[in-house]
This record gives structure tokens, sequence and C-alpha cells, in this order.
């Protein structure tokens, strides 16, 4: 049945295809033809550059999102506004324009500061990722550690643990099966903003895509091409979420 | 050890003067006032919401009063650190529900108090709590999960992870208020046993048979307030007020 509906859709559209007036250009991406290879093996050695920010920024937004987020537990209150004041506020930035800023203006921040630090597009989009995305991994971890009962925190103390050895020994590693699949999931959305890199000149997957399409002037075949390249990405990501979820879940109780 | 006091008046552990609570508007505790003896054991009584699992949370600590004093063997319980530090531990407590460390085994529940916060070595900890877990007569279950365990089981874990902190004082919030009917006496048992040890005891609780057996004081509360303070003996023969009274009859029917 799914069967038949996909071929009767990709028959509708190919007969579509035919009927116009449109010239197809697949073969800019035709890997059988010399050119048609050099082009995908340009628009593929973006993917290095991608999962290499992401990765980077993911680990930072990881620590960061922690780092965040404890200050939100606590007793004390001032620490519980700041934690609020960060996440609502860094949420409530746009990535587009927080990578502008960053890029842009940190430097001049930092020159006034009389720092010499310059951004280059790489670290300007690790940073910006890494912060855009610690305001939502720091609620990951506070839904798992809130979803640890309150009695766990009190016979901690009562043995006569500290807040640190309280996190530390007993309420993070509970949590930790809570806030791992959602956090891998966070993955994908890092991968997938990766492409706003291209906007300050990191040779990324996108950027990749858009010099092509500027040379080659093909942006229906190049963009697909670059669509099924953060598939593929995205999918081998899910897998290896559904892999973690599986774990986590099997031995919730042993 | 404690039995063998000099003085024909047993040191105080735990005084509480005129303490008052509220949660938000609403008056939980009412010019509390309590003496603990050292190896002195009180049991509490009460309906529920009479403020009987506060005044016990209050003295370790896990529930801030607004009003009043508590000592505990002469230090003053304030948001002091150091007031916090030197109660850490010294004060037993073991919960309606358990509130056992699941990730961890038996074992590692019980060591994990002396070792992070007294410093022992894992060898003496280990050591101490295969003594413990003798005592709440379970020694073969050290490395079996709590969740593996009869809920009887798991509160006699709960009892020897509290022991393991030798505490000065050990409170019981309705330990066996959870617990199936026919698990209820072997933890009764182990707790009797304390008693009969001279471990200084505070206990919320229905178990009047128990109360009976062990108690040097009962205390009967009502909407907050301290209404009855007496040996068991004239407490059980001669309740004072009605309310009281009352009670008695409704929970000694069964």
């Amino acid at each position: 049945m799914k069967k038949n509906f996909l071929a009767l859709s990709l028959l509708l559209v190919l007969s579509g295809c035919a009927a116009s007036n449109v010239t197809w250009g697949w073969y800019v991406i035709d890997p059988t033809t010399k050119t048609g290879w050099i082009n995908v093996k340009f628009l593929i050695s973006g993917m290095g550059q991608t999962i290499l920010i992401s990765v980077i920024a993911a680990t930072i937004s990881i620590v960061l999102g922690l780092v965040v987020a404890l200050p939100g537990q606590s007793s004390r209150r001032w620490l519980r506004i700041l934690n609020r004041i960060y996440v609502e506020f860094v949420r409530s930035i746009p990535l587009l324009p927080m990578l502008f800023w960053v890029f842009y203006g940190l430097p001049i921040v930092f020159k006034s500061m009389g720092l010499n630090i310059p951004i280059d597009p790489f670290w300007g989009a690790i940073i910006t990722l890494a912060i855009s995305d610690s305001a939502f991994t720091s609620e990951i971890y506070r839904s798992g550690i809130q979803s640890i009962a309150k009695g766990q925190k009190e016979a901690a103390q009562t043995v006569g643990l500290s807040y640190g050895q309280t996190m530390r020994y007993v309420i993070l590693p509970q949590a930790i099966r809570r806030i791992l699949p959602p956090l891998a999931n966070q993955f994908i959305y890092i991968v997938k903003m990766s492409a706003f890199a291209s906007v300050i000149g990191m040779q990324e997957l996108t950027r990749r895509a858009n010099e092509l399409v500027v040379t080659e002037y093909r942006p229906l075949e190049i963009y697909s091409l670059l669509i099924v390249e953060y598939l593929i990405l995205v999918l081998i990501i899910s897998a290896g979420v559904r892999w973690l979820e599986r774990r986590m879940g099997s031995d919730e109780r042993t | 050890m404690p039995q063998t006091v000099p003085s024909p008046v047993p040191a105080t552990v735990i005084e509480l003067v005129d303490v008052n609570k509220w949660f938000d508007k609403f008056h939980v505790l009412k010019d509390i006032n309590l003496t603990v003896g050292l190896g002195e054991k009180v049991v509490i009584c009460g309906p529920s919401g009479s403020g009987k699992s506060t005044v016990v949370r209050c003295i370790n600590r896990l529930e801030e009063h607004q009003k009043g004093t508590i000592h505990l063997d002469g230090v003053e319980l304030t948001n002091d650190a150091k007031s916090i530090a030197s109660i850490q531990g010294e004060v037993g407590m073991v919960f309606q529900q358990f509130n056992l460390f699941p990730h961890l085994s038996v074992l590692e529940n019980l060591i994990l108090g002396p070792m992070k916060a007294r410093g022992l070595s894992r060898a003496a900890a280990i050591e101490r709590a295969r003594h413990y877990l003798e005592r709440v007569r379970i020694p073969e279950q050290g490395d079996k999960k709590p969740a593996q365990l009869s809920g009887g089981q798991q509160q006699r874990v709960a009892i020897a992870r509290s022991l393991c902190m030798e505490p000065k004082v050990l409170l019981f919030d309705e330990p066996t208020s959870a617990l199936d009917p026919e698990m209820i006496s072997e933890v009764l048992d182990v707790m009797v046993e304390l008693a009969n040890d001279g471990m200084t005891m505070v206990v919320v609780t229905h178990e009047m048979g128990f109360a009976r057996k062990v108690a040097d004081k009962m205390v009967f509360m009502d909407e907050g307030k301290i209404v009855e303070q007496a040996s068991p003996d004239e407490f059980f023969a001669n309740p004072k007020t009605d309310r009281c009274r009352q009670f008695l009859s409704q929970i000694l029917q069964h």
C-alpha cells in the first residue's frame, strides 16, 4: 500500500517533469561524470566541518547546561533568579542575530576591554551554537533532576552528604537516564542549526552548497543534495539516540 | 551504653522551645515544647495533618522553623553553615517511603555516608555496614539492589543505613505506614531491639503496641499543637483531653 503510493507519487512527479519545459541539471551532481564527481566531492567535503563544530558546540553546551542548571536547583533565591534570567534571555534570542552579535560585535567588546581576541568563523559558530543550545540543555537537566523524588535528596542529607555530594552520588546518576536521550536529541538540533555558520563564512555543508550554486547556478539540484546530506547525518544520529534510549530504558530498575 | 548514664536526669539531646512554623500562611506548628533526653524514646502520635512529621523534620533540619529555638546536643539549629555541618549525619532518619538509593546496591547505600561524609575508608565502611546489616537481620542481601527486596527488608536496610552514621539520635517518620501488614512486625522488632540497646529515638507512628513496649514518653499532637505529653501508662489509661481520648479509641479499635 505504502509502496504503491510512493511509486505513484514518483511517477506523477516524473511525468510532470517530462511534460514541462524545464531543463533539469542533475548532471552537476552526477557522480558518474567527471565534473559531477568533483562537485559531489566538493559538497561532501563540508561534512567534516559541520560534524566538528556540532560536536564541539554540543560538548560545550552539555557542560555549560549543567553549570547553568545547578544554580536553578539551589535553595538560594538569587541563584535561582540568575538561572531563570539566563535561560529566558538566551532562549529568546534567534540564532542568526546571536551569531552576528558574537562574530561582529564581540571582538569590539573585547577590544574595548583592551583585549585582542579575534573571533574566526569556526569559534564564532561554536560559541553561538553552544550558548544558544545551553539554555535548552539546562532545561533538560532541570527536568531530569526534578524527576528524582525529593526523598532522595532528603535521605542523602540525613546521611551527611553535602549538596555537591548529593548531586554527584545520588541525584545525577539517577537523573542521567532521563537526561541522556533528550540531550542526544538536542544534538540533532545543533547539527541543523550549524547551517547558519555558513553566513559568517564557515566552510561547512551549507556554505559549500551555496558556493557551488553561485558557480553552477543549479540551486534545485545542489540544495536537494544538501538536504539529503543533512538527512543522512540526522538519521545516523537518530539511530544512535534510539539505541541509547533502549539501553537506558532496559536497565531502569536493576 | 547510654542506659548507664550516671546522673538520674539524663542529659538533654533535643530541646525544642516555643517552636513555630508556617507553610506560607498555614500555621503548621504552634508553640512546640519538647525535650528528649539521652537514651529516651519518644513516640509522637496524632491525626494526619497534625504536624507530627513536621516536628521530626524540623529536628534534622529538613524543614526550617520560623520562631522559637531547637537545640541539638547543645548546638542551636540555625542557617549558619557551622550549625548545619554539626548536625549533618548526627541525626539519623528513617522515612515512610524508605528513600533508599535505587541505583546503588544495599551495601553501597550503607557505605556512601560513612565514606563521603565521615571520611571512612571503603574497607572500614564495609565492615561497619556488614555489622549493621547483621543487626537488622539481613546480612546476606548486601549485593542486591533495593528494588529486589521486600518492603520490610528495604525499611530495615534504611534503618541500617542510618545506623552506619552512628547517629546520636534516630528519627522515624511513620516507618511502617507504607508496609504490607505482614512486614510491619519485622521492622518493629528491629526498632524494639534498638530501643533496648539504648538508642535515643523519636518515633512518629500509629503502632500503639510498639509505643507501649518502648516509649518513655508519649506525645499527642493535634492541629499543630502538642495536646498531651505523658508517660505511656498514664497516656493510655488516662488521657486528659477529649480529642486524645477520641483518637485513641479510634486507632485502638483495630
